[in-house]
Order: structure tokens, then sequence, then C-alpha cells
């Protein structure tokens, strides 16, 4: 009985000392942690996929607070919540939120297997980074999508696939959400991010060259049907100047393009692509903007009246 | 019998043209010369199209002091100055001459007399070297007169010179050796008295014995080279496999230099090289190459001038056979397969593999058992299993640790993995990428 008591006393005595010491430490060395980076991160959706720039969503709540003190969320994003998340950081830290646009991969290759004719066979291990050292790839364009979805593995979200017909990759708009890990998986940097455009009719629209062969046009039209060879027509039918040739290469800044689709019939290697279809044009059609509104406001009027303008 | 202490696999021998005379090749219609022939900075092109140039003019210059100089290998006229398909199918620029005789450059001695004496001094040799664009003809193509000039505080004591021919096919220095042992030899003597040493080896593995007992009845009129027989083991040809199998020293890791143990390393072709460069006023624009493959009609050895169409050899040899799995540029353990056939022979072209339909198959890879027997092949004691997962996971800083820049892709780990894995492939990745990551270090430093 007696040796029970003592235990009783003993232990509890240690439980007391070891508790009374744990709450001093507690309070002298408390780290002061914002409340409101908790409340942050606890928004966020927790993907850490890093597409924000800052490691993992717990470092980019860390980064949203920083900034609120400053005084704007500017330039802050979180590419898989968008905008809804990004409304509700700036309700918890008290300011407006900074619209910022939606942006999309977009896959810059068009080389089929039909579209670009295999010449030998890559039996290497099956990764992009490894062909790319290895090789110039399958084909005759050493520019060009090499086919071993090294994007589709580096994608977290699934919005990336393989086309076994094509043998290209294809991305999932409604997936996507432009955190740019495929883009840094490519080794030819085909994928690239970019603005999803204007919304007409409930989707959107945006143009962009699907090539980056840089090669002189008469190599590159040899390696691949709809490779781009820099016959610069595009841009100078283009009326925002916002395509320019470098290295053999057309090349359409997102940020001057309106997605007219001006360029995309202009293109005779079918090079240029746009998510809607363009009305083809006749041969000398009237001024081309007119042509677009009436597409724009009934997309399936629009081949009767290209037809109309034909007879 | 000598060899190296750790590693090392067996692959089949298969040396077809072995005993094949040296036959010349025909000249090309249009010779090739990328610009990018050797290991550091390409040389630049100091002809213009329309020149008329003749065998032996220099045709570009070289772009620093780790680059070397090209030397036209034919005459006639310079077509144009453009991009060529590389053997990987990459665009290169490259100089086309369109051939129109054989009209040489009157300095080259182009007698078959032996020249032994040699009256110039250390520094003379090299620069002779350096002006003749010699580089280490055993493939990795790097620039002879570095070699030659060793860092300030390293003092080389002995000359080897690689006669080892390891890789299975290739016959092209064991034929060079049979045809021209003497040349080889006063080549050893001008190296040896370049850097100042009275002790050279020469290594050759004991499957040649025809060349070990030519080359050592022929080495005593040259005091201080001695022969050295080696047993037949893969890789034995790697400088630092090499270094320890004829001296029993082992080369530090990177970014140590062979010659911080003493030892200077030139390949057997390059001391021929050499010898036509100081002796014959040559500069170095033939090389012997060997085309082979066991669906070849008539594998044979051939002394091509550089910028001749590999498809051509091939068509000498009897064309390529029906069942053609990949052509390699190279020997079947390190060379690579090339994407065309149209792929000029360089300075470093010791080979053409054609390999049939059953030998070129990869077989599909299977998951790693942890047999080990890819730690146990590595003859620079890595752990390559290890590389390659990391390299696949891009754990660029494991990689790092593991020392994967000590790596002399030599491709033992993946002969030997019964899994068939790519593990050269993922390695090859890494330590490009560590290569890189360092380099950008080092220049921010």
């Amino acid at each position: 009985m007696d040796l029970i008591l003592v235990a009783v006393i003993a232990l509890g005595a240690i439980g007391l000392i070891a508790a009374i010491v744990l709450f001093v430490a507690s309070k002298k060395f408390a780290v002061f942690e914002d409340p409101r980076i908790a409340q942050v991160a606890e928004v966020l959706p927790q993907a850490n996929c890093g597409g924000c720039g800052y490691p993992g969503c717990s470092g980019f709540a860390g980064a949203c607070v920083k900034a609120a003190d400053a005084g704007s969320l500017e330039g802050k994003l979180c590419p898989v919540g968008g905008a809804p998340v990004m409304e509700k950081v700036a309700a918890i830290l008290g300011l407006e939120a900074v619209a910022s646009e939606p942006k999309v991969a977009v896959v810059r290759c068009n080389g089929s297997c039909e579209n670009r004719p295999r010449i030998v066979q890559y039996d290497g291990a099956v990764s992009c980074r490894v062909a790319h050292a290895t090789c110039g790839g399958e084909t005759l364009c050493s520019f060009g999508c090499l086919g071993c979805g090294d994007c589709v593995k580096a994608c977290q979200f699934g919005a990336i696939k393989m086309n076994p017909e094509t043998g290209l990759p294809e991305v999932d708009e409604a997936k996507c959400t432009a955190c740019g890990a495929c883009a840094k998986a490519c080794p030819r940097m085909i994928i690239q991010i970019r603005k999803k455009g204007r919304v007409v009719k409930e989707s959107h629209r945006r143009v962009w060259v699907s090539c980056v062969n840089k090669d002189k046009g008469a190599l590159a039209g040899k390696a691949c049907k709809v490779s781009c060879i820099g016959c610069s027509k595009c841009a100078k039918v283009c009326k925002k100047e916002a395509i320019t040739i470098e290295n053999n290469l057309a090349y359409i800044d997102p940020e001057k393009c309106i997605a007219c689709g001006l360029c995309v019939n202009e293109c005779p290697k079918k090079a240029i692509h746009a998510t809607w279809e363009v009305p083809v044009p006749k041969p000398k059609p009237a001024p081309a903007e007119g042509v677009a509104p009436v597409q724009q406001a009934a997309p399936k009027a629009a081949p009767a009246a290209a037809q109309q303008v034909q007879q | 019998m000598k060899t190296f202490r750790i590693g090392g696999v067996h692959p089949a021998e298969n040396k077809l043209s072995a005993g094949k005379p040296i036959v010349v090749a025909e000249l090309p219609k249009q010779a090739v010369f990328p610009l990018s022939q050797h290991i550091g900075a390409p040389a630049v092109a100091c002809v213009a199209k329309g020149d008329v140039v003749k065998v032996g003019t220099k045709i570009a210059e070289a772009g620093g002091f780790v680059s070397a100089p090209i030397f036209s290998s034919v005459s006639g006229k310079v077509n144009k100055i453009d991009s060529i398909v590389d053997a990987s199918g990459y665009r290169k620029p490259a100089i086309f001459i369109d051939v129109q005789g054989d009209e040489w450059e009157e300095t080259i001695d182009r007698s078959e007399t032996l020249v032994k004496e040699c009256d110039l001094d250390a520094k003379a040799i090299v620069e002779k070297i350096k002006n003749a664009g010699v580089v280490g003809m055993g493939g990795a193509c790097f620039p002879c007169h570095v070699k030659l000039s060793p860092p300030p505080g390293m003092v080389p004591t002995c000359v080897i010179v690689n006669a080892v021919e390891c890789e299975p096919y290739l016959t092209a220095d064991h034929q060079l050796m049979l045809e021209h042992p003497e040349e080889i030899l006063v080549g050893v003597q001008l190296v040896m008295k370049a850097v100042n040493v009275t002790k050279g080896y020469i290594g050759i593995e004991n499957n040649k014995l025809d060349a070990i007992k030519l080359m050592t009845e022929k080495a005593v009129q040259f005091p201080g080279i001695e022969v050295v027989p080696l047993k037949v083991k893969y890789p034995q040809g790697g400088e630092k496999q090499l270094i320890d199998a004829v001296i029993g020293r082992q080369v530090p890791a990177p970014p140590a230099l062979p010659v911080s143990v003493g030892a200077i390393l030139q390949n057997v072709g390059t001391m021929y090289a050499i010898y036509q460069a100081v002796m014959k006023n040559k500069p170095l624009f033939e090389r012997v190459v060997t085309v082979t493959g066991k669906s070849l009609a008539n594998p044979q050895n051939f002394l091509a001038r550089m910028g001749t169409p590999m498809q051509q050899l091939i068509d000498a040899c009897g064309g390529l056979p029906e069942d053609t799995g990949k052509v390699i540029g190279g020997g079947p353990m390190m060379g690579k397969a090339l994407m065309n056939t149209e792929v000029p022979i360089c300075k470093g072209s010791s080979g053409v593999l054609i390999m049939n339909m059953t030998e070129a198959k990869r077989a599909e890879a299977d998951p790693c058992i942890r047999c080990a027997k890819c730690v146990s092949a590595c003859p620079m004691g890595l752990e390559p299993y290890l590389l390659s997962t990391c390299s696949a996971k891009a754990d660029w800083e494991r990689v790092e640790k593991e020392d994967i820049v000590s790596c002399i892709e030599c491709g033992s780990c993946q002969f030997t993995c019964p899994s068939h894995r790519p593990l050269l492939d993922m390695i090859r990745l890494g330590k490009s990428t560590v290569m890189g990551i360092i380099r950008a270090r080092s220049a921010k430093k």
C-alpha cells in the first residue's frame, strides 16, 4: 500500500514540475505566427503544385499575408483555385482581389503521325528529356514533340493526355489550372502558358502558332506538313502587330492578340490554330472585320453567311 | 597479366574485320566538314563560298584554346557553309566542298619513308601538333595539345598509349598497329619528348597477339618504350581504367586529370596522326575507320578522308543489308545510333557498325530486382541503379552527392542488367544536368 502511494506521489510531483517547465518554456520561447496565414492556407486548394511560384500552399499563404501587409495582392494568384479562391483570400486579408486573366497550357506542335512522317524509331528510355538529349527525335523535325509524355507525368490534375492517334498531348481546358508544371517538364519548350482569351458564346477564343520549328522554310516544310515556314504572311495580315517572325518562326504575342482570326486562314501551312472555327473568306472578301462579328453573333449561321458571300 | 581492378564486363568480341588490310577509300563527290568535331569551342570557318582549296588546306581556325583547326581532306571548291544533320539528328554548321581532282598542298611530305630523327624542341612539337588539328582519335576527340600542356605544378612521369581497343567489333587501331608499327613508335617518342618523360607504355589487350608481338619486336629500337599486354576486359580503354591497369595508380574524382597521377594518355591512332603531323607536315584529314556488322557482306578497315559520307563506306562493303536494325557510329558499347547514313566521317569516327534486327532490339525494361550486378560491373565504383532512379526523379542534389560526374558512360551497367533497365540513358541525363548545375555555380562565383 505504502509503495503505491509513494509511486503516485512521486510521479505526480514529476508531472507537476514538468508541466510548470513546459508552461514557462511555451510562454518564453513562443514564436508568433500571424493567425491569418493559417486562415489563408485553409481556403487554398492544398494541391501543393508550386504553380504560384512558392513552395506549396502554406508558402503561398505566407507570401499573401506579407503582400497584404504591403498593401496589395497584385501578382499573387493561385492557378489551381483561380479567381474564386483569390477572392476568399482577399476577404480574409481585408483587401480587394486583383482580377487576373485565366490562363491555360497550349501545345505548340501539331506534328501528328500523319503530318510528320517517322523516319527512325526511338527505343531508349521512355522520357522526353532522355530522348531530347540522345537524338533529334523520330522525325526530320528536331524541334517538335517527342511524344514520350513527360508533360502527362508532370500534370497533377490529369489535364493532359496523350492522344494515341496523333501521338501528341492534348490539354483539357476544364481541368487545366495553368500551374506550368508541363511547360517546365517539356525539354523542347513546346508547351506554353497563354491567356485563355476572350469569352464568346461561353467558350474562350485564342489563337497561337502550333509550331516551334526554327529551321529554314524548305527544311521545316520537308519535315512536317503543318510546320511554320516563316513566310510572314500572318504578320502582314495582322492589324494589331501581334505577330513577330524570329528565326524562321512566327510568334503571336498573347498580350497584343485580340483573337480576330485573320491570320488563321492566311497561313499557307495551316500552322496557326484557333479554338473556334474561323470561317474561310472568299478570295477577295468583304473586310474581314465585318465577317467576324456575324460569326460571333451566330456561330451556327456562319457557314451559311460565308456561302452567301461566296454567291 | 595486368588489368584494372574495379568492375568491368566481357561482351562478345566479334572482331569480324580483324586482319583485313586497310583499304584506301574512294574520294567522295562532296565532302562535308562539321565545325564542331572535337570537345571544346567549335572551329571558325576561314574559307568562303567559291574558294578553291587543296588537300591539307586549313578551312577552319580553332575557336579557342580547347579547340582544334580543321583541314580540307579533298581538293575542290567550297560549295557552301550551311548546316548538316549530325549523327544525333540536330543541325550543326558545316563546310561543304565539291571535290575536283586530288591536288595536295606542297608542304605535305607524301613519301612512305620512315623519318625517325626529330631536332625540334618540346614546345615546337606541341605547337606543330596544335597547328595540325590533331585531337584524341579514340572517340572523345579531346584536342591533343591541351593534354600535352599539363597545368602548372603537375609533372608527368610517363606516357601511356591506349592500344586496347576494348570496344567489340572495332579493329581500326589493331590494323593500324600491324601496318604502321614504327610510325606509331616514333609518335610515342615525340610525345615523350614533348612532355619531357623517359618512360612510355603501350597497353594492348591480349586478343591482339600479333600486334603485341610485332610492337614488342619493333619497340626494342626505341629506348624507354615498353609494350604491356593486358587481360581482355571492357572498358579497359577508359583512361582511368588504363592508368590503373598499366601503372596501378588511381585517378581521383573529377576535376582531377590523369596527369595528377603523372600519366599522359593518348590513343594509338593519335600517335600515328602526331607522327604524320610532326614528321610529314601532314595535318589530320584522314583516319582509319572500321566498317563492320554481322550481316554486312564484307566488313573492312578503310583509310577514309574526313567528310566522306558513311553511306559511301557502307556501299563499299556491299551495301546496307536488308535486316539492318541500327547503324551505329563507333562501337556497340559507347557508340551512338545514327539518324541517317549520310553523316560524314569526322575526327572521332572510329567505326561504323551495322546491327541486324535481332542485335539491335532492346528488350523491354522490367523492374529492378536489386541484384546489384550493375554495382559490381561499374568500373568507377558507382551505384548505377541509384543514380538512374534519382535521375528519373530529378533529384539532382542526391545524384551529385553520389558522384555522378565520375561516370564514364561506358554502359557496363546497362549491358549487365538482367532486367534490361535503361540505366545509362537516365544516368547520362543526370550527368549532363549536374554538369550544367556545377558550371552555373562556378560561373556565379
